[in-house]
Order: structure tokens, then C-alpha cells, then sequence
């Protein structure tokens, strides 16, 4: 399973380097080709990949933790929240490039903390109550991001529509070896809970009876998912439902142990992204959609699908 | 092994056990009885650190059970509780080795011994050749005993069982209570279970706990505990009290 994965990762990479609305020859190239290889499509494929991976992996913590399939982070609101405190950066401290990382973590932090509280009641949290209470937030989120929008000028506005629907044609150098070290540190620090994870999905309570510090847990995997989703926003907008359609397929693929779901998750997520975004920069070349309405257009008839089986 | 000295519980302001004490040795099993809202559950929740002590002292073999990691808790004492469902595909191998958390690494696979452990757990509680079947597609009584499977596999030496018996017939009922008794006289471990069968009390338990309102209302041996006044009093029913012909313990009919 593991070398398929890393065979299709790399393929998918070679794919989306070469294609493009000015497609590249795998030996001759010239100079100015070389540099829309180099300079322009490599960092965005790894972008891609990175934010893939990120989105993925964050998906794949926050269902076990919630015990939840549909636990997104995109529909549960976090993506907003670092969409929020990317743009808050943006607007008053665009100076510095990792004020935007910084109050990206900070807003998938407060997302992510006031969905949990609304979810939460006496009696658990069922799959109905964290929808809702994720769209409450997401909705409310996006009203602020309007509101902000409405201060930014015109040239501004439209490259800002494409970013917060997720768009890759955006991301720096920077943001790309950010996203980078997150998330392999992410993906390290989630595997290493996942066979504490594997419990929580079980039950909490069943969790907390066979010797899981329940609290700490709940802790690192937001924390982890707030960074890993901050940095892939703050990078590139918000790509929705990577973190739902992956960690699905995976876990039909080798069942639903968070050992195996968590790393696969990660690969695969960054071949799912570098793959749409290839679709995003060709099908209507020399034109280009954003990558996030790519992943919705397949995510979101998956979502009713899933609603409909729990 | 268990030490329980005067605690009492709050949910916010309102007290729901009050000033319980039990002791619990090894080879003991008590039983928890009482109306529905006596504090039974609620009592039988803090004595692993699940909900905290308002008043009073837990001793865990000695010392207090607040000095002990969650971990270390885990190996000590298991817990067989209203079953959970979970939303995801569970194996009944994967869920009858999560048992086996506390031992292991918190990080990394299971050793060939922890699922020796699992599979010889799951054939004592008849459930052999059940490893990959999931658990969201076995009947009530077969995930109770996955869930009594998965207590065992801790090798835990006191077990803590709320209703264990709910959804089970007549044979796994018996085979329940045999795997209980056994564990606690052959290794020595101990249980405080909950039920309402008042008959399988007095069978299997060394001592009854009768519960009224978050306190005690009478506290001792079967034949001591479940007489007509204590019972009319916990339970507002009235009894037939006479021997059970085949073991000689006390035997209670209800009169409707």
C-alpha cells in the first residue's frame, strides 16, 4: 500500500510539473521554460502537495477525535477562522509575511475551540449538533470576511475572491517551506496519538476507562489541526473538503486504524490536490479556476453522500 | 485493593451519593444494588477517577487514586460500562485490543502477546472466530460480550461492571457471572458490579451495597442485606423470602 502511495505521489507530482497551459517537454527545454518550471509551476505543485497533505491529516485527527466521519475542517469552520485572521493580517500588518501563518493558527484556534463548545452538551455531541454548529461558524465568519472585503480596492478584491475559494497561483516560496516542516511535524505528532485516537473513536469515555489521557489528547490533535490548517490557508485559501473525500477513501481502503489512516492520509491528500489543482490551471486554459472549486465540485455530493449512510 | 473511605459526589449543587464507604479485597465481588437515581452509576464512575470526589479519600492499593496516571489506573482496574456505538468500522479484534492500551506503547503496534491475550479472551467469553467481524453489525448480547472481552483482556485485577448482564439470555448471563467469579478466585481480582437482579446478587456477591438516594441503606452479607423491611423500604415492593434449593442462598420473589 505504502510504495503504491508514494508511486502515485510522485507521478502525480511529474504530471502537474509538466502540464500546464504551456506544456513542457520532459528533455528540451529552453530558457524561459525552464523557468516557469523552476520558479513557477515546482513551488506551486509543492505547495500543493504540502497543503494536500496538511488538510488531510488535519481531517483525519479531527474525525477520530470527534468521532465523527463528517468533521472537516473546511465545513467545520476552521478554515474560515484562518481565512479571518490570514486576511486581519493582511489588512493591518501586511508588512510582515508571517503575520499572516501566525494569525492564521489563531484563528483556526478560536474556530475550532467555539465549535467544539457549541456541539458539546450533557449528553455528547452527535453528528447533527457539530454540523450545524460548523456552519453557524462558518457563516458567521464569512459575513466578517465580507465586511472586511468591502474595505479592499477593487484590483485587490478579485484576487482575493480566487484566494478564499482556495487558490494555489498565490503561494510564495515561503509559505511553501512553512507548510513543508508543519506538516511533516504535524503528521509526526498526529501518528504518534493515533493509537490513543483509535480509542477516543471508540468512545470518550471508553478512552478516558482504558488509559488515555483524554484532555491532553483533544489538546494536541486541535492544536495540530489549527496549525496544519492555518498554514495551508494562509498559503493558499480555503481548499474545502480535502479533508473529508481522503481520509474516506483511505479508510475503505485499510479499514479505519488511525496507525495506518493518518500517514496514508497524508500522502494522498497531497496526490488528491496536486491533481486538482493540474485540473485547475488546464481545463479552461489559458484561464484558470481555483483549486478549492475543484475539490468542492467532487467533495460536496460525497458529503450528502456520507450524511446520508450515518 | 480498593479503599473507600466516605466520599461523597455533587453534579453542580445537588449531592448524588453522600458519604459511601466500601472496601474492596481481593477475590471479593460486591454488588451495588438500588432503585433507578440511587448514585449507583455515579458511584461506580468515581472509583476509577471518571467523575471527582466532592468529599472523602479513593486509596488504590494504598495510595491515593489522584497520585496514579490515567495509564497506570487503566492496568489497575477495568471497566465494563453501558456500551458506547461508534460511527466508525470497529473490529472486534481492534476493539477487544484497545484493552490492551495501558500496556503497551502509546505509540507503535501491538505485540504478538497482546493479541494472544485478545483472541484467548474473546474464545472465554464465546465469541471465538468473531475477530474480523465489525462491530456496528453484531446483535445487542454480542458486543456486551465483546465488551466483557475487552475488560479481561486488561488483565486487570479489579473489575468495575455497570449492568453487565443487560442485554444478555439466560446462558451468557451465567457465563458473565461464571468469567467474573473465576477471574476473582482463581487471580485473585475483585469487582463492584451493578444490577438489578437481586437473585444474581445474592448467588455470586461476597457482600451487597443497597443504595437509597446517594447513600447506603444497608450494607453486608446477601442473607443480612435483602430482607423484607430493607427491601420494601429501597425498593416499595413486597417480597418473598425463602432458599434457593440448588446453592442455599437467599432467594427474593417479588408479589405483584
Amino acid at each position: 500500500m505504502l510504495p503504491v502511495l508514494v508511486g502515485l505521489l510522485i507521478v502525480s507530482l511529474l504530471l502537474a510539473v509538466f502540464l500546464g497551459s504551456e506544456n513542457l517537454a520532459f528533455f528540451e527545454l529552453t530558457e524561459s521554460q525552464a523557468t516557469i518550471l523552476f520558479d513557477i509551476r515546482l513551488p506551486r505543485v509543492l505547495l500543493g502537495a504540502c497543503v494536500g497533505a496538511s488538510l488531510a491529516v488535519a481531517g483525519a485527527g479531527l474525525q477520530s477525535l470527534l468521532r465523527n466521519p463528517l468533521a472537516e475542517p473546511y465545513l467545520l469552520g476552521v478554515s474560515n477562522g484562518a481565512a479571518l485572521g490570514t486576511m486581519l493580517a493582511f489588512v493591518f500588518f501586511s508588512q510582515f509575511e508571517f503575520a499572516r501563518p501566525i494569525f492564521a493558527f489563531a484563528g483556526a484556534g478560536a474556530a475550532t475551540f467555539a465549535v467544539y463548545q457549541m456541539a458539546k452538551s450533557r449528553a455528547g455531541m452527535n453528528v447533527e449538533r457539530l454540523v450545524l454548529s460548523g456552519v453557524i461558524v462558518t457563516t458567521f465568519l464569512s459575513s466578517i470576511i465580507v465586511l472586511l472585503t468591502s474595505l479592499l480596492d477593487a484590483a485587490k478584491l478579485r484576487s482575493f475572491t480566487f484566494w478564499l475559494l482556495g487558490d494555489l497561483s498565490q503561494g510564495t516560496k515561503n509559505g511553501f517551506y512553512l507548510t513543508f516542516v508543519l506538516v511533516i511535524i504535524g503528521t509526526v505528532i498526529l501518528s504518534s496519538q493515533a493509537r490513543a485516537l483509535n480509542l477516543m473513536m471508540i468512545g470518550e469515555r471508553d478512552a478516558f476507562d482504558f488509559g488515555v489521557e483524554v484532555k491532553k489528547v483533544r489538546l494536541i490533535v486541535f492544536a495540530v489541526a489549527s496549525i496544519l490548517v492555518g498554514s495551508s490557508v494562509a498559503a493558499s485559501g480555503s481548499v474545502g473538503y480535502v479533508g473529508l473525500i481522503v481520509p474516506h477513501l483511505i479508510r475503505l481502503l485499510v479499514g479505519s486504524d488511525n496507525r495506518l489512516v493518518i500517514p496514508f492520509s497524508a500522502i494522498s491528500g497531497a496526490i488528491f490536490v496536486v491533481l486538482a489543482d493540474t485540473v485547475a490551471r488546464t481545463a479552461i486554459a489559458p484561464r484558470e479556476l481555483p483549486v478549492g472549486a475543484i475539490t468542492a465540485l467532487i467533495g460536496a455530493p460525497m458529503f450528502i453522500y456520507l450524511l446520508r449512510r450515518s | 485493593m480498593l479503599e473507600v473511605q466516605n466520599i461523597s459526589i455533587n453534579y453542580g449543587v445537588c449531592a448524588v451519593v453522600q458519604d459511601v464507604s466500601l472496601s474492596l479485597e481481593a477475590g471479593k465481588i460486591i454488588a451495588l444494588l438500588g432503585a433507578n437515581g440511587a448514585g449507583k452509576t455515579t458511584l461506580l464512575k468515581s472509583l476509577n477517577g471518571g467523575l471527582p470526589v466532592a468529599k472523602g479519600v479513593i486509596l488504590l492499593d494504598g495510595k491515593e487514586l489522584k497520585a496514579f496516571s490515567r495509564r497506570e489506573i487503566a492496568q489497575k482496574i477495568a471497566v465494563i460500562a453501558q456500551e458506547t456505538e461508534t460511527k466508525f468500522p470497529v473490529s472486534v479484534l481492534e476493539f477487544v485490543l484497545s484493552g490492551r492500551f495501558a500496556h503497551g506503547a502509546a505509540f507503535g503496534w501491538e505485540t504478538p502477546d497482546d493479541l494472544r491475550i485478545a483472541v484467548e479472551c474473546l474464545n472465554s467469553c464465546d465469541l471465538a472466530n468473531y475477530e474480523s467481524r465489525q462491530m456496528n453489525q453484531l446483535s445487542g448480547g454480542e458486543r456486551q460480550r465483546v465488551v466483557l472481552a475487552r475488560a479481561l483482556a486488561t488483565q486487570a485485577a479489579i473489575l468495575l461492571l455497570d449492568e453487565p448482564t443487560a442485554n444478555l439470555d439466560l446462558a451468557h448471563q451465567a457465563l458473565m457471572f461464571r468469567l467474573v467469579k473465576e477471574r476473582c478466585e482463581r487471580e485473585n481480582a475483585a469487582a463492584v458490579l451493578i444490577t438489578h437482579d437481586l437473585n444474581l446478587a445474592s448467588e455470586f456477591a461476597d457482600e451487597i451495597l443497597l443504595m437509597k438516594n446517594g447513600a447506603i441503606a444497608a450494607k453486608g452479607a446477601p442473607e443480612k442485606v435483602l430482607t423484607e423491611e430493607n427491601l420494601i423500604e429501597v425498593f416499595k415492593v413486597r417480597v418473598l423470602l425463602d432458599e434457593n434449593p440448588h446453592s442455599g442462598k437467599r432467594r427474593v420473589t417479588t408479589i405483584y
